[in-house]
């Protein structure tokens, strides 16, 4: 299926939990012992949003299971990045309502709420004023969370090592390619022990390789930490590869929700006219 | 009456960022690291072109007064009033205009592009708040530094007026007679009245440069956009809240 769709998993490759995990590396699994995630289930009901008069989101209803990889599929501007940003409490709703673990989004205080819910943005968001390593262990050192610095430096490495940018620990991420800052970025997200991770396209504007880089990290959080992920994304291929189910947005509804086989198959021309040029009729 | 909504709009944002900023300023101890860094971006690094500044603008009040004192045959008092307007009113404000351009200008580019890069979310979803990550440094750097500049400018002022008195024929006046009358005539009063001016100014300066760096919205041209806007904005306040701060002090005789 993945080699079909164009990226192809190798175990040994640059990058990945797995990479890491399977080479018995120490560093890698320095993080693995410090991941305890507690994967949450996700309940979106009626959820409606305008910029005004742009009706965004127009009642969109759906459940996540705890450890399941959802990916949101849709066309640019259809509302996927907005749907994220009130899953992790950056929008505030006109209506409808968020749950995560059975308790409602903290809209006001994000980040303050039941469960930590990190988000790798399209942007990575890096802050291009400290290091890598100052970047990935910010929220360790903000929160205090080890005493030690020694443990927020080891904890902080394990993270690179898993992403593969270990030796750039030490650089600003100006000289960064888009890639790595997106990298840079999941090792930051990966370091709040999050019990629910977003990611929002985690491949716009990057080379196949690197795609696949990430396709592979996606894919090892699930298998490795088992935990509950979002992705956003309008990569077919992406999508088809890291999936549990796929919700497919359109006019600012989830007009389709289901494993990739059933999206795949689904007759609906809005999800077929979304899907079939990017798969091609050949790979269908 | 779009106007009207915004000017506000922007004045209850402003109060807003100074109450919460005011009330962040209780971390203050656990953040003397992020202070020590704005303090030398603010001050330290503006020492030198402070200076040139401060030199020329003494030197030409020197140049200005001296003359016309010289008619009266007062020519020594140009040291006092070199002093007292460099001290009272020229140097909290030319203090201003100069981190407002230099400093208040780095600061709403870097929050602007901090928030049309998504950083200011990535705190927020990080459970850090950027009031008091980003916003409290800068404006307790910024209160702290102005004054400081202040009185370093005003010293360097005096000199550049105290050459120029010297050199110039028309005045000839000696370092002596040009220093004992400054001496005379610039009290403590005249330094607090300066420096409480330049600690207002500070706030103008800090809060309205991060506000309008945190409201950005857009790409990368907002944020030259936002520059433009928070220097000109902090610009016309210092001048405005000039006015009101002297009044108040010549009603509280702190003059």
């Amino acid at each position: 299926m993945a080699e079909q769709e164009g990226i192809r998993r190798e175990n040994g490759g640059n990058g990945g939990l797995g990479a890491a995990g399977r080479e018995g590396n120490h560093a890698g699994n320095v993080l693995l012992g410090y991941l305890k995630s507690a994967p949450v289930g996700v309940n979106i009901s009626g959820l409606t949003k305008s910029f005004g008069q742009n009706r965004v989101l127009k009642g969109v209803d759906l459940g996540i299971e705890p450890g399941e990889t959802v990916v949101i599929l849709g066309k640019s501007g259809t509302g996927k990045s907005v749907l994220l940003r009130h899953i992790i409490g950056l929008e505030r709703p006109d209506g409808g309502s968020i749950l995560i673990g059975g308790e409602p989004v903290e809209y006001d205080a994000p980040g303050k709420g039941e469960h930590v819910v990190a988000m790798v943005f399209q942007s990575s968001a890096l802050f291009n004023s400290l290091t890598v390593a100052d970047n990935v262990g910010l929220y360790l050192k903000e929160h205090k969370v080890f005493k030690d610095d020694g443990k927020v430096r080891q904890i902080v490495s394990s993270a690179l090592e898993i992403v593969g940018l270990s030796e750039k620990e030490d650089v600003m991420p100006s000289v960064l390619s888009g890639g790595m800052k997106r990298r840079v970025a999941t090792a930051r997200a990966l370091v709040m022990n999050p019990d629910l991770l977003l990611f929002d396209e985690p491949t716009a504007g990057l080379d196949p390789m690197m795609t696949r880089t990430i396709g592979d990290l996606i894919l090892d959080l699930k298998q490795k930490v088992e935990m509950t992920q979002i992705v956003v994304t309008h990569d077919i291929d992406l999508a088809f590869y890291v999936a549990d189910r796929i919700a497919v947005l359109s006019e600012g509804r989830i007009i389709e929700f289901g494993p990739p086989e059933q999206i795949r198959d689904c007759a609906k021309h809005a999800v077929q006219e979304f899907i079939t040029p990017q798969f091609g009729e050949n790979r269908r | 009456m779009n106007g009207v909504m915004s000017f506000f709009r922007v004045t209850g944002g402003l109060v807003s960022l100074l109450m919460e900023t005011l009330y962040w300023c209780k971390s203050v101890f656990k953040n003397t690291d992020k202070i020590t860094d704005q303090l030398l971006v603010i001050g330290y690094q503006t020492l030198p072109v402070g200076a040139l500044i401060a030199l020329f603008s003494g030197g030409v009040l020197a140049l200005q007064a001296g003359p016309t004192l010289a008619q009266f045959g007062i020519e020594e008092n140009v040291g006092g009033l070199v002093g007292l307007s460099l001290v009272k009113e020229i140097g909290p404000v030319m203090a201003a205009i100069l981190v407002a351009g230099r400093v208040g200008s780095a600061m709403a580019a870097e929050l602007a592009s901090m928030s049309v890069y998504e950083e200011i979310d990535a705190l927020k979803t990080m459970d850090i708040n950027p009031l008091r990550y980003l916003v409290m440094p800068r404006f307790i750097a910024t209160v702290l530094a102005l004054p400081v500049l202040v009185i370093y400018m005003d010293v360097i002022g005096w000199f550049g007026g105290a050459i120029v008195a010297a050199v110039n024929p028309d005045v000839h006046l000696s370092f002596t007679v040009y220093y004992r009358n400054l001496s005379e005539l610039v009290d403590f009063t005249a330094f607090v009245n300066g420096l409480i001016k330049a600690a207002v100014f500070g706030v103008i300066i800090s809060i309205v440069c991060c506000y309008v760096g945190l409201k950005t919205k857009g790409g990368p041209r907002e944020i030259g956009t936002s520059v433009t806007k928070a220097v000109v904005l902090s610009f016309v306040l210092v001048l405005v809240f000039d006015y009101y701060v002297t009044r108040i002090l010549l009603f509280l005789n702190i003059d």
